[in-house]
């Protein structure tokens, strides 16, 4: 489960953030998942929520949001969704892409020009967006 | 927007005794037979050794270990580097089936960090990084994350070398970082990097003859390690040892 390397770098991200703001505890941490990526939430959550305990993140929360994955074509300009072209992804390209997204340029192409020369503009993995410490 | 990635990375190296990324200024210098011969080398003296290959466009260092890569990586909180003659190995082409991944420089940086933070290494005593060539965006990010990284820096006796392994010496210097010396490759009747190493005060970590034989090696590790290519490699991997306490 690459997950638990996710929820490690997230717990560590947020207790060295309170501790350079001197706060007493981590309250809350919100984190955003790209759809790219495709990382099981309920894992990371499972994860940062064992990994927490014994440290000053022990109360806080944990959020999620979606982040829908959309493309655009730097030679043509076109921008596409991932749900516009999923059916191109088989599983196996899917776990691939789950590892290291930025393997989607090896796996897609622009739809209207087929350049592989796209920025992955939203959702492509895993980021904090929101960490509330308690001073 | 904070990348959580980026504090794994120290995590998953802290098992890590001594981290080498060979460097070069041109391409075409040899970088990923020195890589991969040193840590074979390493491995066959019975040190624990990984070898991570972050060319990602060049990616080679599977081809030289015949390794196989149709298979993903074992996963257990974060992804096993498999064990290929004996190194633990890990390089995009598991992920990329081994096509073309073209890329540019965030995408780069950010397929960097990404295997960095999930591939849990063992306990090392050597982490051989296969670096592509000049200093674009893997070498600013090895810069970044792994201020304890020891640069082994390849070039050829080729006056075209020269200008630009002198180059990327000097920055490495500014930057602080420590070098564990230059390796001149391919030499075939005189070398010309001893002076360039005495003039940075660098350590000359010698030559490497020019082996007409070696392409017949690829993919055969310990065939590999009978050449002559690989004799001249182990005497430079001595002084390697020599450098510090291992």
């Amino acid at each position: 489960m690459h997950e638990w390397a996710l929820a490690d770098g997230i717990l560590k991200t947020a207790l060295e953030f309170a501790k350079e703001h001197r706060a007493k505890s981590v309250k809350r941490v919100t984190i955003v998942l790209g759809e790219l990526q495709d990382v099981e939430r309920e894992i990371v959550e499972f994860a940062l929520n064992e990994m927490k305990k014994g440290t000053f993140a022990e109360n806080a929360e944990f959020s999620f949001e979606e982040e829908e994955a959309i493309f655009k074509c730097r030679n043509c300009g076109y921008t596409w969704k991932l749900k516009d072209v999923e059916g191109e992804l088989n599983g196996e390209i899917r776990e691939d892409i789950h590892f290291v997204p930025e393997v989607v340029h090896t796996f897609l192409s622009c739809p209207n020009c087929g350049s592989r020369d796209f920025e992955v503009v939203k959702g492509r993995g895993v980021y904090i967006s929101e960490i509330v410490v308690e001073e | 927007m904070i990348d959580p990635r980026v504090k794994a990375i120290e995590e998953r190296l802290k098992d890590v005794k001594r981290i080498i990324p060979v460097v070069s200024g041109k391409g075409g210098v040899g970088k990923s037979l020195v890589s991969a011969t040193l840590a074979l080398i390493l491995h066959n003296m019975g040190y624990k050794v990984g070898l991570l290959d972050l060319d990602f466009h060049g990616a080679s260092a599977h081809v030289i270990l015949n390794a196989e890569i149709s298979e993903l990586p074992q996963e257990d909180k974060g992804v096993l580097p498999p064990k290929v003659a004996g190194i633990e190995f890990m390089s995009i082409v598991f992920y990329s089936q081994d096509k073309a991944t073209p890329l540019r420089g965030e995408e780069i940086s950010d397929a960097l960090i990404e295997l960095m933070a999930i591939t849990r290494w063992g306990a090392l005593d050597f982490l051989i990084i296969d670096m592509p060539p000049g200093m674009g965006d893997q070498l600013l990010d090895i810069l970044r994350f792994l201020k304890r990284g020891e640069f082994i820096v390849v070039a050829t006796p080729s006056p075209l070398t020269l200008n630009v392994v002198q180059k990327l010496v000097s920055l490495l210097i500014e930057q602080k970082m420590i070098i564990l010396g230059l390796i001149e490759n391919m030499v075939r009747d005189r070398s010309i990097l001893k002076e360039v190493a005495k003039e940075k005060k660098i350590t000359y970590l010698g030559e490497v003859k020019f082996d007409h034989d070696i392409d017949r090696v690829i993919g055969n590790p310990p065939k590999l390690l009978e050449t002559e290519f690989a004799k001249d490699m182990k005497k430079i991997v001595e002084r390697v040892l020599g450098s510090r306490n291992d």
